[in-house]
């Protein structure tokens, strides 16, 4: 693709407005993006929006800038990574500047103050929401290493309160050496 | 050196954040609340709140919201840069490897690994908002004068919705905010 001042543009506005109007995070950005760059644009192929889907979950960080790193560079180079990156963060950044001004004014509020404490129990619902239905999926493969690994962390985060990143490390390096295992030995462990 | 920790923080929360969505929340409770108290538990509960809300990932939000309430714009400015740093690296380091060998095994492997270790990191923070939204600041305790029913029949009566219907979560929390708020104001 041409790299002027035109399609900088277009893609600054493209991931800005994607960022802005994506609420939840995650997962949702993806089919919003293909909309956007393949349907409406023609800039990407399916195909192509799939690997990058694939490569942004695989990565460590928001999925939502990590895929439109990927589209930037695949577009115009790491210029267009710098603006894709930049049209992705500053919307929620410019909302949560705002927000973290008013935030100590309002807090002290009664009213605004039982409303977030209401707010409260509803996030703790959609929180323990999410966990139920991410748990469920582990539990349904039936395949005890990915239940063990599940009731392990937990009991050494929660109880024993072991350092976090000691535990995604571990776990880490555990799936990578039993996948390797797995695809030497043809065995399906996780 | 504030600038220099928030930049640090975010970056480890950046580094070690897999899976999306709210992967992220156990580390940056971690992080903000149990390594540095620069929110407290219930800060940090009203900043996913906030965060639930408003467009744009957690951890861009998080970075935001507390680089500004400990060091102002600069602080937001680092923290957010900390935050996608590492993103950045590796995103395109993976996307070179995978134009290579097309397959990552080891990719997959780590992922697999790690799926079930964040759902256990979040039922953790889950478990300490919910905590602090049944029993306050002061933890929990068997004694049934200090826990708050109202918290405790909203987050029943919502959970019980969401796994019956496919509800938008910023619609069960704006409800909760109106009715809960209602019922504290009232009580």
């Amino acid at each position: 693709m041409e790299k002027n001042s035109k399609n900088y543009f277009t893609l600054f506005k493209s991931t800005f407005f994607l960022s802005a109007f994506t609420f939840g995070g995650g997962y949702v950005i993806v089919p919003m993006m293909k909309k956007k760059f393949v349907d409406e644009f023609g800039w990407l192929e399916e195909e192509e929006m799939l690997n990058i889907a694939a490569i942004a979950q695989s990565s460590p960080g928001a999925m939502a800038v990590n895929a439109s790193i990927l589209v930037g560079w695949r577009l115009l180079g790491l210029s267009g990574a710098l603006v894709a990156i930049l049209g992705t963060i500053l919307p929620p950044f410019i909302i949560l500047s705002i927000i973290s001004l008013f935030y100590a004014a309002f807090r002290d509020n009664a009213v605004v103050s039982a409303v977030l404490k209401g707010m409260m129990a509803g996030v703790c619902a959609v929180i323990f929401d999410v966990v139920i239905t991410m748990g469920g999926k582990i539990i349904k493969t039936r395949k005890w290493l990915p239940i063990l690994i599940m009731v392990g962390a937990f009991i050494v985060y929660y109880v024993l309160r072991v350092n976090i990143i000691y535990i995604i490390v571990f776990c880490a390096t555990l799936g990578a050496l039993v996948s390797l295992y797995d695809k030497h030995a043809g065995k399906e462990h996780i | 050196m504030i600038y220099l920790q928030l930049f640090w923080s975010f970056l480890q929360i950046g580094l070690f954040s897999f899976g999306g969505g709210m992967a992220a929340m156990p580390l940056i409770q971690n992080q903000v609340v149990d390594i540095h108290g620069w929110l407290t538990l219930a800060e940090f509960t009203d900043l996913i709140t906030i965060s639930e809300m408003t467009p744009g990932p957690i951890a861009i939000n998080s970075a935001t919201f507390v680089g500004t309430q400990i060091a102002g714009f600069g602080g937001a400015l680092v923290s957010t840069l900390g935050s996608i740093l590492p993103s950045c690296i590796i995103v395109l380091s993976l996307a070179w490897l995978y134009s290579k060998y097309q397959e990552l095994v080891v990719i997959k492997g780590i992922l697999a690994g790690l799926r079930p270790t964040v759902v256990a990191l979040i039922l953790s923070a889950g478990l300490s908002i919910l905590v602090l939204a049944f029993w306050g600041s002061a933890g929990f305790t068997w004694n049934l004068a200090s826990l708050d029913f109202i918290a405790v029949a909203l987050f029943a009566g919502w959970l019980f919705l969401l796994r019956k219907f496919d509800l938008n979560p910023i619609v069960v929390i704006l409800d909760s905010g109106l009715i809960g708020g209602t019922c504290y104001l009232l009580f």
